[in-house]
């Protein structure tokens, strides 16, 4: 078991270094000089030849891929352009909204979507199943902001039962972060939601027809406990496959759903930068989301041997 | 004794079981393109509202439309009308041309990265399914690839480049490539094990004929379906990408466009953001159905379950 573990860390290690060594690359594989893209059309030739030295691109390609590499290792992500801030100090000024928003969109969504997928499962060709995946299909179809510009229009400007912007640190007391972030965290997870509610009413349907649960149902076991407790257990491993992959979904919604609802968080950060052609701050956002992705599908890697101890590798 | 049991009066209280109904029903069977969407009414339904789009895209100019960039300060934020079917925005440009203009954005944008991203998936998956070697290194790239989220892999890149249509295409592509290329590897490694390619490899075909003739077409179905979720998405993440200022150029009507400019106002005038917003979830939902539909259609095993 220990030995799994570690192994499946140690694997981890080789992909943050390919994820590292691509965001580093992209300043090369982009098309015409990064540099004279980021001083932006007025910019001086002297403005130009300052960014690429700020960039370190006037050095050899690995003489900079080594010095980058030494820095992060050092959680140095490096100097904002506009700001000249360090990135990671304006990360980690910008993170505990995001956070919040994505592990509220988290728990919401596993919340809602399961029992959605176990219930379409169950009642499969009934009309309950057809509206669970009729909703399915044109969650999918509805961008982010599309789902947050009507919630907000709807319970924000018109029933006036949620603040329509706006975020209240966690510090300040429970209620008012979640009345600020419940609607940001629906329009969030709506892609997600149909996303898993679909995963796991296909995984359901297939443990269903197994014979243990004809044997379930023959010694006398209640509806409930025959589908949340003998089949969920046994459908969950591509359920929690697919959180952990829709992770990345929630990570692209939060920069666009932050800007609907004017949350002071990364997403805000990115926009602001993109704006301002601040490269670094671009770079270290993505760095950081990339490997805060990996660590969430490690996590659900491990939490297989727990869910099915029939798995290792 | 047995006869007697078969003749015997029934009891009170019990009926004879009415005749169970014939369930073999007789098979329609239907050709032709008709036919396929007449038993498919997802993709029919998918299909036509696509069309239509198509053809707003490309008739455009012609659909009572004026100049979608034409600036009118005079006649600034007027609500739906007669006149101004759609409003104008908050300089004076008719909301209405701008939507049908801004169809022309999402679809070029939706097509393109869909056949780029599925031609050069289909050429990587194929090499790292057939070439050992080339395999665990593509794999391990696209591993590293995908632990990008697409839309900030294609906000870094557009970052690095200036705003235009086409390096929004180059830009979601790549961010696309990778989902492709592991699809295509999958499949290739399961057909690879169909006793027709050690047939095909007994009878000393050599290995470019067997991709050719064996492989790629049993990958044409899967790769279709494909290929519709990549255009729904692309489409999805254009929109996202304008609409935080990382995409198409300001001066081209795009639906993200659109909406970004609607934003600052949207509270007091919905309409400029809500008109976009649905133009751009109907023709996703049409994408989306007509990918579900030829899935459902190209692979009824996946029908039954999703």
């Amino acid at each position: 078991m220990s030995s799994y573990i570690l192994r499946r860390v140690l694997v981890t290690i080789p992909v943050m270094a390919i994820v590292a060594l691509f965001v580093f690359s992209l300043l090369y594989i982009a098309p015409g000089d990064p540099a004279a893209v980021i001083a932006g059309d007025q910019a001086s030739p002297a403005d130009v030849e300052r960014i690429r030295q700020s960039l370190g691109l006037d050095r050899p390609f690995l003489v900079q891929f080594g010095s980058w590499i030494w820095q992060i290792l050092h959680l140095d992500l490096g100097t904002s352009i506009f700001t000249n801030l360090p990135v990671a100090s304006m990360i980690a000024q910008r993170i505990e909204p995001t956070l919040s928003l994505m592990a509220l969109t988290l728990v919401l969504t596993i919340i809602i979507a399961v029992p959605l997928g176990v219930i379409a499962a169950w009642k499969a060709g009934s009309w309950i199943d057809r509206v669970i995946m009729a909703f399915a299909v044109s969650a999918f179809s509805l961008p982010v902001f599309v789902v947050g510009y009507i919630l907000a229009y709807v319970f924000a400007l018109e029933l006036e039962w949620f603040p329509v912007q706006g975020y209240t640190p966690f510090t300040e007391g429970f209620w008012p972060w979640l009345q600020n972030l419940i609607l940001p965290s629906i329009a969030l997870g709506c892609v997600y939601i149909a996303l898993i509610a679909r995963v796991t009413r296909a995984s359901m349907l297939e443990v269903l027809q197994q014979d243990y649960i004809r044997t379930g149902r023959a010694k006398g076991l209640g509806q409930p406990s025959i589908l949340f407790v003998h089949a969920l257990k046994n459908a969950a491993v591509p359920i929690v496959t697919v959180i952990g992959i829709g992770v990345a979904l929630l990570i692209g919604g939060a920069v666009v759903t932050e800007s609907v609802f004017a949350i002071p968080g990364l997403g805000r950060l990115t926009v602001d930068a993109i704006l301002r052609r601040d490269y670094p701050v671009i770079q270290g956002v993505v760095l950081m989301f990339s490997f805060l992705y990996t660590l969430v599908n490690l996590m659900v890697d491990l939490t297989y041997t727990v869910i099915d101890p029939r798995i290792r590798y | 004794m047995s006869v007697s049991a078969t003749t015997a009066v029934i009891p009170p209280g019990l009926a004879i079981a009415k005749a169970l109904p014939d369930l073999m029903l007789p098979v329609k069977v239907r050709r032709g393109v008709l036919g396929f969407l007449r038993n498919n009414p997802t993709v029919a339904i998918g299909g036509t509202l696509l069309l239509v789009l198509v053809l707003i895209g490309i008739f455009a100019p012609y659909l009572w439309t004026v100049d979608p960039t034409a600036l009118a300060p005079a006649r600034r934020l007027r609500a739906p009308s007669a006149d101004f079917w759609f409003g104008t925005d908050a300089l004076g440009r008719d909301v209405y041309s701008r939507v049908l203009y801004g169809t022309r954005v999402s679809l070029t944008v939706g097509l393109s990265v869909a056949l780029l991203a599925t031609f050069a998936g289909l050429a990587i998956g194929l090499v790292s399914g057939f070439v050992r070697w080339a395999d665990s290194i593509v794999m391990r790239v696209m591993d590293g690839l995908m632990s990008i989220p697409p839309i900030l892999l294609a906000v870094a890149l557009m970052a690095l480049t200036r705003g235009s249509v086409g390096n929004v295409i180059m830009a979601i592509t790549v961010a696309e490539i990778p989902r492709v290329s592991r699809l295509v590897r999958g499949v290739v490694l399961s057909l690879r094990e169909q006793a027709y390619v050690d047939a095909a490899v007994a009878c000393g075909t050599r290995t470019p004929m067997i991709i050719l003739r064996h492989i790629l077409p049993n990958t044409l179905a899967p790769m279709l379906v494909q290929a519709t979720y990549v255009c729904a998405s692309a489409m999805i993440v254009e929109s996202i990408l304008s609409f935080i200022g990382a995409g198409t150029p300001p001066t081209i009507p795009s639906w993200g466009n659109i909406m970004a400019e609607g934003r600052a106002l949207w509270q007091v005038k919905p309409y400029i953001v809500f008109f976009p917003a649905a133009f751009l979830s109907l023709t996703v939902l049409a994408v989306n159905l007509v990918g579900d539909g030829l899935r459902d259609a190209l692979d009824p095993r996946m029908a039954k379950s999703l």
